[in-house]
């Protein structure tokens, strides 16, 4: 039922791209992200194209799996390319009814609609790839420079592979919830939003006595074996680059480099 | 009158990279009146297969037919087939959410439609049924003792009066005390009311002392499915599958190992003890 969410879901198989340091997918994200918004011209698109390509082939991830995470944003993306084609001021293309269209909106509308998709996409890519402890391993490496000025960057990780890690956790107990009260004859399709409300009653306070519960428990076990904060903790797998990994870090600088190029050119 | 499983087989999460055959074209008929247990290892596919009993999860081939009729049909009332063939989760006092015990037994009842007065005898009579004490019956349910709560869990099942009444491990979690107190009031409502029981365990013994009839569910479908003694005849093949026997079933062969004429394949203590006496009287 609920386990068919797949939103920052990572996708089991042994590839290059599995393979790489988190840091270097982290970095390579942030650059793409940066080439997204460099480039605004044809040659560009063309270029992220490539590129995209190139590391959806290498992932070995079905390229379906990263179109699914564009289902949540298609209105999204509907409406933002409405008003940019409709709202643009400029010279006129065509004229709707009383609106008219300008060769600015659509312009504006198709590198909206493009900068978004690719977006999701490539994020997706380094959520398929990574596992999320390899995630906050990555992040907590990263930015351990701010520990410099007292930012906890370790208990920030930690709370963040604990929440990610309780996501699929509560979604089986709210199944589970679920299916156990729908046995006691309970609707969750009702209509109307009280009825609706009141139908969540049986689902959520289960919901919340186990969260705390489970939260209780792992809070006590942390305790039990002695955690006490990031401070002089070592990893059982620590982050290690290895020779694919500078290869990789010269690749995204390069894309970086080539994209400004192409933006300045054209 | 009966529940009949037509070449099921369920697929957890097809199409994404973790796909798993949970079940694998099952075919069961299940009788009015009887007191079955399932018995498998963790990820045998048991518990998806009870789940399937009300609708819970939809096979992915296959067909599943109550009284008859087929139970996926577009028109036929599933909601109602749930208050037909009542289940209890695992862990039931999980579901546990009202103000008082009382209410929460309530909450099926009144979801059958029933009004007020009728709902609160049908939680009275559920309450008595499992035992649970009377001085209690106001209390929240997140005081309570494990035992207590699993009772009240059960009894908001029983509440609706199901003609099927699955337990999913219903004894998980419980001191052998509560164990064989859950279990005994299991029996007596078979016994008394005449309903059919599923009671799904990993434990041969707690399954060999109450059960009539066992199905043994290896990688997702039956393996065994007889009488107790039929079944743990086969205690060589049920060690092969991470199963044991009942441990008298280990006693008594290797007391027929030592020669003595005993029937190796009784089931309980009881008839154990029966056994070794008759024997010892006959020498």
């Amino acid at each position: 039922m609920l386990k068919d969410i797949t939103l920052g879901q990572y996708y089991p198989v042994d590839s290059v791209i599995h393979r790489l340091d988190p840091r270097v997918k982290l970095f390579g994200t942030l650059i793409y992200i940066i080439c997204l918004f460099v480039s605004d011209h044809v040659a560009g698109f063309a270029l992220m194209t490539a590129l995209l390509a190139g590391v959806i082939f290498l992932s070995k991830v079905p390229f379906s799996y990263m179109v699914r995470g564009l289902k949540a944003i298609l209105l999204l993306l509907v409406i933002a390319g409405a008003f940019n084609l409709f709202l643009t001021p400029g010279e006129a293309a065509f004229t709707l009814w009383k609106i008219s269209v300008t060769r600015q909106g659509i312009r504006s509308a198709l590198l909206m609609i493009f900068r978004m998709v690719y977006l999701i996409i490539g994020t997706s890519i380094m959520t398929l790839t990574t596992t999320p402890n390899q995630l906050t391993d990555g992040l907590e490496k990263s930015l351990s420079v701010l520990n410099y000025i007292h930012v906890p960057v370790h208990e920030i990780a930690m709370m963040m592979s604990i929440a990610l890690r309780f996501i699929p956790i509560l979604i089986e107990e709210t199944d589970k919830i679920m299916k156990a009260q729908m046995a006691r004859g309970a609707d969750f399709e009702k209509r109307g939003l009280i009825n609706k409300a009141k139908a969540m009653v049986p689902l959520l306070v289960p919901l919340f006595v186990s969260a705390f519960r489970r939260a209780n428990d792992l809070a006590l076990a942390m305790e039990a074996r002695c955690y006490h904060g990031g401070e002089g903790r070592t990893k059982m797998k620590p982050l290690h680059y290895r020779r694919v990994d500078g290869v990789a870090y010269l690749l995204i600088l390069l894309a970086l480099v080539a994209s400004i190029v192409v933006a300045v050119l054209f | 009158m009966s529940l009949i499983l037509d070449h099921v087989s369920y697929t957890y999460s097809i199409g994404s990279g973790y796909e798993v055959k949970a079940l694998n074209d099952v075919n069961l008929k299940i009788n009015d009146g009887e007191f079955i247990g399932i018995i498998g290892h963790t990820g045998s596919g048991k518990s998806t297969l009870v789940q399937h009993l009300n609708g819970l999860i939809q096979a992915t081939s296959g067909s599943i037919y109550y009284n008859g009729a087929d139970i996926y049909d577009k028109d036929y009332d599933r909601k109602e087939l749930r208050t037909q063939v009542g289940m209890v989760f695992q862990y039931p006092e999980h579901q546990l959410f009202e103000t008082t015990v009382f209410e929460d037994v309530k909450y099926g009842p009144k979801n059958q439609g029933l009004d007020d007065k009728k709902a609160t005898l049908r939680a009275y009579e559920a309450l008595r049924k499992v035992k649970f004490p009377e001085e209690n019956y106001d209390a929240s349910p997140f005081e309570l003792s494990g035992g207590q709560k699993r009772r009240a869990a059960i009894a908001g099942v029983i509440a609706m009066k199901p003609a099927v009444l699955i337990l999913d491990e219903p004894t998980a979690g419980l001191d052998p005390k509560g164990r064989d107190e859950i279990l005994g009031l299991i029996k007596e409502m078979h016994d008394k009311s005449g309903i059919t029981i599923i009671l799904v365990s990993h434990s041969m013994e707690d399954v060999a002392n109450y059960v009539e009839r066992i199905i043994v569910m290896e990688k997702g479908a039956p393996l065994f499915d007889g009488t107790p003694r039929e079944v743990f005849a086969n205690y060589k093949k049920l060690e092969e599958i991470g199963l044991a026997a009942p441990q008298v079933t280990y006693l008594m062969h290797d007391l027929q190992k030592k020669g003595y004429p005993v029937d190796p394949q009784v089931t309980t203590v009881e008839e154990a003890r029966q056994e070794i006496l008759r024997v010892l009287g006959k020498k």
